[in-house]
């Protein structure tokens, strides 16, 4: 079993009356309410937490994309990337990821997650989102009837770049190029381990199966929810005639680890519910344009009661709530274990990204609550899945003799 | 109206509503397609022979996979034209039908009668933003498309049962088809330059507005008007975004006038 410490990096300084004063954290939100020079610290805590994280022993640090919003604030997350190449050497750097459909040329991705594994030795694993339709279509403008079909030749273009030895031309519908030729190119043989973050589109499962990519289920809405999407999709790999490893498969996790379960409330909800009741404040006009998800998903329906009615029910959140409908996995270590195990096993997933900071959870705390899982929780966890345990087709496989920049950094007197 | 199915050499295979006898006239709908009430068409039936094709994506028409772009769209309408087998038919497009058939009147300017742009879609102002129809919900759309928006509400939704699931969704899905599929040319901005191309634009052009507009507010109608050599200007008042459906006599009586 796997974990990555994956900080989402939302704006922690949302007025108390942000609810009532916009209508959405994303895409019209106004940037007044950002402040540069709050942002600088915000960033250096932000980071220093995922370089802790790399030496408390998570295998992976988790970075990803989103735009003009309070929720997440790494329109680069190559950049957030590049810089802990440099300063971590273990941990895997998964950038869960990269919207591929919206870079012309996309081969710009090729190139940036090239050089992302290239200096970390091989450490890179690569998530390629379709991109939420705050960030795709309406920050970034692409055409929500065409962002898949623009998204299919925006992979199949940076994958031949990575794979083939000469350069090439491509002639495709939203992309031409008369050269291909991809420097540098990636360490990992024949690419990093790939990772496709969904939000509940039922055409993504076949094109991780397709690929035999990992298939990311990234929901704040805990395991509870996700029970029939993942059984969907295991279905689906069980109807491909594919083996069931549960590395196939990873979910998000909100957790929150204090001594006692008493504790873990007093710590973290008033975090928590920031985190549900600002950062997920989005104006449903913004989440479901015409033609981002095909009929075929509509009908599946799985989600659309809930995302119809999930303002609402964000609206009137409680802490007990949050921990009863499992969006929160919070309390002592051992009640985080147990429940923790209960998600593992239930959604079968062999990697766990996991959400330490919260909304405008102090530094402190984060910390507090990451170290505990790290001493008391993750270790008996390790060993859920022990006829997989030597599974690596969904990890990283860094060079052996590679650089360590940040032991260098130690020794001239620059480390932390 | 009775309605007939013709195919196009591409691909797609569209339902024709066709009614009335004389000059034919080719109504293109707008993005929200045609209407369960037919009441414009109708009263233009009384003169002409109305054609009014369903763009791929909309009502029973399928073959979207076809139409991607702002050419696709148009030489689509040329195809309808020639499938239909008429000869030079005046053109009458509303809002996003209005775009299409600018467009057309560009780029075969012989193969057209007279044109009637009604609220068309296709340029933009700076000074005049318009609203981001992609992020209105279902619910939403009569207040910014009717003047009055009761009324208009219940044009939308007739035929539909509120109380019935899978009425609804069924709704949802038609609506999130044709919006998905009128993206294409409208999304991010609904412009596609056109404007560059008028100047082609050979037919006698009505631009025909509602007052009362508050999608593509008037001052649109005058941008199409000035841009277009041999063109007059028709305002209705009363009228919102939804003009042919909110008074279809006044619609009809102008497009006669002009048409002649």
């Amino acid at each position: 079993m796997r974990f990555t410490w994956f900080n989402l990096m939302p704006w922690p300084y949302l007025p108390d009356d942000f609810r009532e004063k916009h209508r959405s954290v994303w895409v019209d939100i106004p940037n007044r309410l950002y402040d540069p020079e709050r942002g600088h610290h915000v960033y250096h805590e932000y980071m220093d937490q995922l370089e802790y994280a790399d030496a408390l022993g998570f295998d992976g640090i988790g970075v990803n994309e989103h735009h003009q919003n309070g929720y997440g604030l790494m329109p680069s997350p190559n950049l957030i990337a590049a810089s802990l190449a440099r300063r971590t050497s273990r941990a895997a750097i998964c950038v869960i990821g990269n919207s591929i459909a919206c870079y012309n040329p996309p081969i710009r991705v090729a190139e940036e997650f090239a050089m992302l594994d290239v200096i970390s030795g091989g450490r890179l694993v690569a998530g390629f989102p379709v991109g939420t339709p705050m960030d795709t279509n309406f920050c970034y403008g692409q055409i929500p009837a065409l962002t898949r079909d623009k998204y299919r030749e925006a992979h199949e273009l940076i994958m031949r770049a990575w794979r083939e030895e000469e350069p090439f031309a491509f002639d495709g519908k939203y992309t031409q190029l008369r050269w291909v030729n991809c420097w540098p190119k990636p360490v990992q043989k024949p690419h990093p381990p790939m990772y496709i973050p969904g939000g509940g589109s039922i055409e993504t499962w076949d094109f991780c199966l397709d690929h035999d990519y990992n298939y990311s289920y990234l929901s704040f809405f805990g395991y509870l929810r996700a029970k029939s999407l993942m059984d969907g999709y295991w279905d689906q790999v069980a109807k491909r005639g594919k083996d069931a490893s549960p590395h196939r498969a990873a979910f998000a996790q909100i957790i929150c680890v204090a001594e006692t379960d008493a504790d873990a409330e007093r710590l973290y909800a008033e975090h928590c519910l920031y985190f549900f009741n600002r950062c997920l404040h989005i104006y449903p006009g913004f989440a479901d344009p015409p033609g981002y998800r095909t009929v075929n998903t509509i009908k599946f329906g799985a989600l659309s009661a809930f995302v119809q009615n999930r303002q609402q029910i964000l609206q009137n959140l409680t802490w007990k709530q949050l921990l009863d409908e499992r969006f929160v996995i919070a309390g002592g270590p051992d009640t985080v274990r147990q429940q923790l195990e209960e998600c593992i096993k239930g959604l079968r997933v062999g990697h766990l990204f996991c959400l330490f900071h919260n909304g405008n959870m102090p530094d402190w705390k984060t910390r507090l609550s990451s170290r505990l899982f790290a001493e008391n929780v993750m270790p008996k966890l390790r060993d859920v899945w022990p006829e997989w345990q030597h599974d690596d087709r969904w990890w990283v496989k860094p060079m052996a003799a590679r650089r360590r920049p940040e032991e260098t950094l130690a020794a001239t007197g620059g480390a932390r | 109206m009775k309605a007939h199915w013709i195919e196009t050499p591409r691909g797609p295979r569209c339902r024709v509503f066709d009614a009335g006898s004389g000059a034919p006239l080719l109504f293109l709908h707008g993005a929200g397609g045609l209407l369960t009430d037919n009441a414009p068409l109708e009263a233009l039936a009384r003169h002409y022979r109305v054609l009014a094709p369903e763009f791929p994506g909309f009502g029973e028409s399928t073959g979207e996979e076809h139409l991607e772009d702002m050419l696709d769209f148009t030489l689509h309408a040329g195809d309808v034209i020639h499938a239909l087998g008429i000869d030079r038919p005046h053109v009458v497009g509303h809002s996003m039908g209005g775009m299409i058939a600018a467009e057309l009147a560009c780029l075969a300017p012989r193969d057209i009668d007279k044109l009637v742009l009604v609220a068309a879609a296709g340029l933009w102002l700076d000074t005049h933003p318009i609203p981001d129809l992609f992020t209105l919900l279902p619910h939403e759309f009569a207040e910014l498309l009717f003047h009055d928006p009761v009324a208009g509400a219940a044009l939308l939704t007739a035929g539909i049962d509120a109380g019935d699931p899978q009425s609804v969704q069924q709704f949802y899905i038609a609506h999130s088809r044709r919006l998905a599929m009128a993206g294409k040319i409208l999304f991010p901005i609904p412009n596609r330059g056109v404007a560059k191309r008028l100047y082609r634009v050979r037919a006698q052009t009505l631009v025909l507005w509602g007052a009362e507009d508050r999608l593509l507010p008037p001052v649109y109608a005058e941008r199409w008007a000035a841009l277009i050599a041999d063109s007059k200007l028709h305002v209705v008042e009363n009228a919102g975004h939804m003009v042919p459906y909110e008074q279809p006599k006044e619609f009809a009586r102008a497009v006669r006038e002009f048409l002649g």
